[in-house]
């Protein structure tokens, strides 16, 4: 498909960006923007790993969140895999009793009317043994393609969720590939701007860093010193939960850190298959501390006896 | 009487879990039912993505009212007595009647409940029936804490044509409160569908295009495949699994034909079909001649419609394509090196904690089909080559991509730089995969599917990871199966123990676990059973206190020859015969305390018929009884025996006033028992 026939500019990466920001934004999800850290994927987002499990009552979010998974990357030649992409992440806690068709209204906003095609459930648990953490749902068809994860999370870091949030994961190069009709995601039409008044398609952004990164995830990272960061994350990490005076977000921000690095050394392919568990299984442990200090750290502010005050921010 | 229709309504169960839910739903409903008084006649029941329902006709619209009378302590029994009476009985002291009787004053309680009526009954047992229901896998939502397979939205129940009022609760001040309200398909008809009785269920969502009943889906699938695909000269593959699980993912099936583009058509055939089938839930399509065709079948959860099936048809040929690109790449990258350079990866796999790694079991392997293939006539180094290189696809893309191609690639792989038996041998090692599968017969084949197999067991008995009970983690049983219908249906005459210590030594285990062969034994039971033969004449047979028995086939033909014999009219009467002896020897040796096993004198024979009985135990004993052909040979000629036990029993008392000639006629008697229990156990025969 070549860009020119047919551009609709609604149908754009961004403006599918766009609509999916205002929809949510209108089922009155707080709207906040990627974090600003490597992630492996837009659940490892504090407002969705901590916030599923407190401190509170009510938490409904959407956001955009650049996700990298560096053993994905084919130095730009495949079509479908990509070393960074974006999730289009949503998260209702309490999950909604109207969960599915609140979904299914999202599609509708972006131009995939359900009576136009043919749309599934189908069953796919999730589960992430980084994050210790579980749930049960779906995958969602769009005639035949996955278009998103729908999960019921039961447990995040080891934690039972009480509420239960609900959390839909649109992979949205895949999604907009799907709207647009296009088989190669450098195809994409990114901004709905002809190509002669300098519009420009997905590969005019990224296909020089899908190279340049592939090249640095399998063969120009130094493993040595991120062995070093590594465990420096974790040290850290550890430090930082400290009992005394837990401070369970730049905590998270460690583990994040240290789970980013796992995976890049393992795409350097230094970690045996033996020493995998054990590195899945450290940041696990990371993981579920901070968890376990962030739900503590709600409750001592539930009890209103924070010591908030002794440690002003900035 | 009358009926009771429930319906529970929800978000998308998993189609793998319904048909063993609804069947659990029904038992659970009945059994409720029938506790509680109510009858009830045979249940009908529906289920599909998001409804199980339920029909039980026939119930009483109120249990029975109870009548019953309990006698009590004497009426000037302690006060402790007579309160704890009361309590039970549920009644007070002066609704107790004393009465007297012969032995005295007595207290009698007389209960006459009123039973309740069933509208009052059923929406406690519904609500806990529910509230327990069990799922393989469940969940809870929202605030809720009930756990249920998915989200739970409605309970309909409807009792003799009304709805009952009644409420689950889901914890933390949340409920579903019944109602008799379904719902259509979430697309075709977003609304409220009013329910009646189980009669008029099908009807009733059939106009919100839901198709109730599972079997009306699956044969609306099969006809509407068959037709599209006879219009093409073509075929579907058939694929129960495959249709049991579709039938449960729609609730208005409708088949849509793609194409397959031709760029893939290339691909071995069975990557194209676990590519469409595993992660697409797509049907394959075949040429009259069996070939696949360049055609798939998705199942739409919609109404036909052209412009809609147009869009289905091509959003679904474009996913297609790109997983075929996707599994090509894979399919290319194995293919650029030869399978021998992926062995050194099998290295970094664990076959299992404590039995080294997949490269060792390699090694392993190629020894032990070595071994295996001189014993039954295979090239020996061909087998050893298959061997080492069966398990070398697992280090493959294709196969990390779809492990259920295990063997399969392996052997596409071998055919590029070995010869053609080696790689057949590579791609069916891992058969019978279940006792439905084929049994290979090519001899290098199975040369290498007995080593992975024997390998396999003898690894983990030798470390004590033994099946127990339901559990069998790593499919011993199905390897020792397979061991089994790889020897009994090629009828290799082997001796598994030389086999198993040579499987030991493998991985350096001073000898094999003792366990394995009564395991074998144990399968082997089962098996003979399956084919037919009498338990007690497996038992006979099959000895499991005698590991020297392990020749299988040896086993197995005089098991047949056994039951044969007994099954003929001179098998039963030499049966007779036989117990009458061993009777009579159990008593006398019991009476004597000894056992009888000494030589008969012929000079104390008097009679003719112990003189020709005598005769024909010598005739018998002088037979060769190395091999199993002599064995089973033996065993037909058993029946001769039949004629002069008779006739020995008819004109000979065996327990003679001489103690010499009673004593060699019980010899005479030792001796058949002898004769016929180093064959068989006898004493197992049931009569």
């Amino acid at each position: 498909m070549t860009r020119s026939s047919s551009l609709d500019r609604r149908k754009s990466f961004q403006s599918i960006i766009l609509t999916l920001q205002q929809y949510w934004a209108d089922q009155g999800c707080v709207i906040l923007q990627p974090y600003d850290m490597e992630v492996g994927a837009g659940t490892f987002h504090p407002a969705t790993t901590l916030r599923s499990l407190g401190p509170d009552d009510v938490w409904n979010a959407a956001y955009v969140q650049p996700s990298r998974r560096p053993s994905d990357g084919r130095f730009g030649d495949n079509p479908n895999r990509l070393q960074h992409y974006y999730q289009f992440q949503v998260i209702m806690k309490p999950s909604p009793a109207n969960s599915q068709d609140l979904y299914l209204g999202s599609l509708k906003a972006i131009g995939l009317d359900p009576m136009d095609h043919d749309i599934r459930f189908v069953e796919d648990d999730w589960e992430s043994p980084t994050l210790g953490a579980a749930g049960l749902g779906w995958e969602v068809w769009c005639d035949g393609m996955e278009v998103s994860q729908f999960t019921y999370f039961q447990q995040v870091g080891g934690i039972d969720c009480d509420p239960v949030p609900v959390e839909l994961t649109y992979g949205l190069e895949r999604l907009v590939m799907f709207i647009q009709g296009v088989d190669n995601v450098y195809d994409l039409d990114w901004d709905g701007v002809p190509k002669d008044q300098g519009g420009k398609v997905y590969g005019d952004i990224f296909h020089g860093a899908e190279v340049d990164y592939s090249h640095h995830n399998f063969d120009r990272a130094n493993t040595e010193m991120l062995f070093q960061h590594f465990m420096d994350a974790e040290k850290e990490c550890a430090s930082l939960l400290d009992a005394r005076h837990p401070l369970p977000l730049p905590a998270y921000d460690q583990c994040m850190k240290a789970s980013h690095i796992f995976n890049l050394l393992d795409a350097r392919g230094v970690i045996s298959v033996a020493e995998r568990q054990g590195y899945i299984g450290r940041v696990r442990a990371l993981a579920k501390g901070c968890c376990e200090a962030w739900v503590a750290q709600g409750q001592d502010q539930d009890q209103g006896n924070s010591d908030q005050e002794d440690h002003p921010n900035g | 009487m009358a009926e009771l229709f429930l319906e529970v309504f929800g978000e998308e169960i998993p189609a793998r879990m319904q048909v063993a839910a609804e069947q659990r739903m029904v038992e659970s409903l009945s059994k409720a039912l029938k506790d509680a008084g109510l009858g009830g006649d045979a249940p009908r029941s529906w289920s599909g993505p998001r409804r199980i329902a339920v029909s039980i006709q026939g119930l009483a619209t109120s249990q029975p009212d109870l009548n019953e009378e309990r006698r009590g302590p004497r009426a000037d029994a302690p006060e402790q007595a007579i309160a704890g009476f009361l309590k039970g009985a549920g009644i007070s002291r002066d609704q107790a009647e004393v009465r007297s009787t012969p032995k005295g004053d007595f207290l009698f309680a007389v209960i006459n409940k009123k039973g309740q009526s069933a509208s009052e009954v059923i929406p406690p047992l519904i609500s806990s029936l529910l509230a327990q229901f069990a799922w393989p896998k469940s969940m809870r939502w929202g605030r809720g804490k009930q756990r249920w397979v998915r989200p739970l939205h409605r309970v309909n129940v409807i009792f003799d044509g009304q709805p009952l009022a009644g409420s689950l609760s889901l914890g933390d001040q949340d409920e579903i409160a019944f109602g008799a309200t379904s719902f259509g398909h979430r697309m075709l008809s977003p609304s409220d569908i009013p329910l009646t009785t189980g009669d008029a269920y099908e009807a009733a969502l059939s106009e919100h295009f839901v198709m109730a009943d599972r079997h009306k889906r699956v044969e609306h699938i099969t006809a509407a495949m068959r037709e599209m695909t006879t219009a093409e000269d073509r075929m579907v593959k058939d694929d129960q699994g495959l249709m049991a699980e579709v039938a449960g993912l729609v609730e208005y099936p409708h088949p849509v034909m793609g194409t397959i583009h031709q760029d893939f058509m290339s691909l071995p055939q069975e990557i194209l079909v676990v590519s469409m089938r595993s992660h697409q839930k797509y049907f394959a399509v075949l040429e009259k001649d069996g070939q696949l065709a360049p055609r798939f079948i998705t199942i739409a959860n919609m109404t036909p419609d052209a412009e809609r099936d147009a869009i289905i048809r091509a959003g679904n040929e474009r996913v297609l394509s790109a997983r075929l690109a996707d599994a090509r790449f894979f399919w290319d990258q194995d293919r650029s090196q030869p399978l021998e350079e992926a062995l050194p990866r099998l290295q970094g796999i664990t076959f299992f904690e404590g039995l080294g790694t997949m490269g060792d079991k390699a090694e392993r392997m190629a020894k032990l089909a070595g071994i295996i293939a001189e014993k039954i006539g295979a090239d020996a180094d061909k087998a050893k080559r298959a061997a080492l290189l069966a398990k070398a696809d697992l280090v493959s893309e294709t196969v990390g991509e779809f492990p259920e191609l295990q063997g399969i690639i392996g052997g596409y792989l071998a055919a590029l730089h070995e010869t053609p038996e080696i790689a057949a041998a590579i791609t069916d090692h891992y058969r019978p995969e279940g006792p439905q599968d084929q049994v290979p017969q090519d001899l290098l084949t199975v040369a290498v599917a007995l080593a992975d197999k024997i390998d396999t067991l003898t690894g983990f008995f030798g470390i004590g990871e033994l099946p127990t009970g339901s559990k069998d983690p790593f499919a011993l049983r199905r390897a020792a199966l397979g061991v089994l219908r790889l020897i009994a249906q090629n009828n290799l005459d082997l001796s598994l123990n030389d086999i198993f210590a040579e499987a030991a030594k493998g991985y350096g285990f001073s000898q094999a676990s003792d366990e394995l062969m009564p395991f074998l034994h144990d399968r082997l039971k089962v098996w003979l059973r399956d084919q037919g033969i009498r338990h007690d004449v497996v038992a006979a047979v099959v000895r499991m206190n005698d590991s020297r028995h392990d020749r299988l086939v040896h086993l197995i033909s005089l098991a047949q020859t056994l039951a044969d014999v007994l099954a003929s009219e001179d098998g039963q009467g030499l049966m007779a015969g036989y117990r009458r002896a061993s009777n009579i020897l159990n008593a006398e040796e019991k009476k004597d305390k000894c056992t009888y096993e000494g030589d008969v004198d012929q000079g104390l024979l008097k009679t003719d018929a112990e003189q020709s009985l005598f005769d024909e135990t010598l005739a018998l004993a002088a037979h060769d009884l190395q091999s199993t052909d002599d064995m089973v040979a033996q065993i037909k000629r058993l029946g001769q025996l039949r004629g002069p036990i008779d006739a020995f029993f008819e004109k000979t008392t065996v327990n003679d006033d001489d103690a010499a000639i009673r004593g060699n006629r019980l010899n005479i008697l030792a001796k058949i028992r002898g004769l016929m229990e180093s064959l068989a156990d006898f004493a197992a025969i049931e009569g």
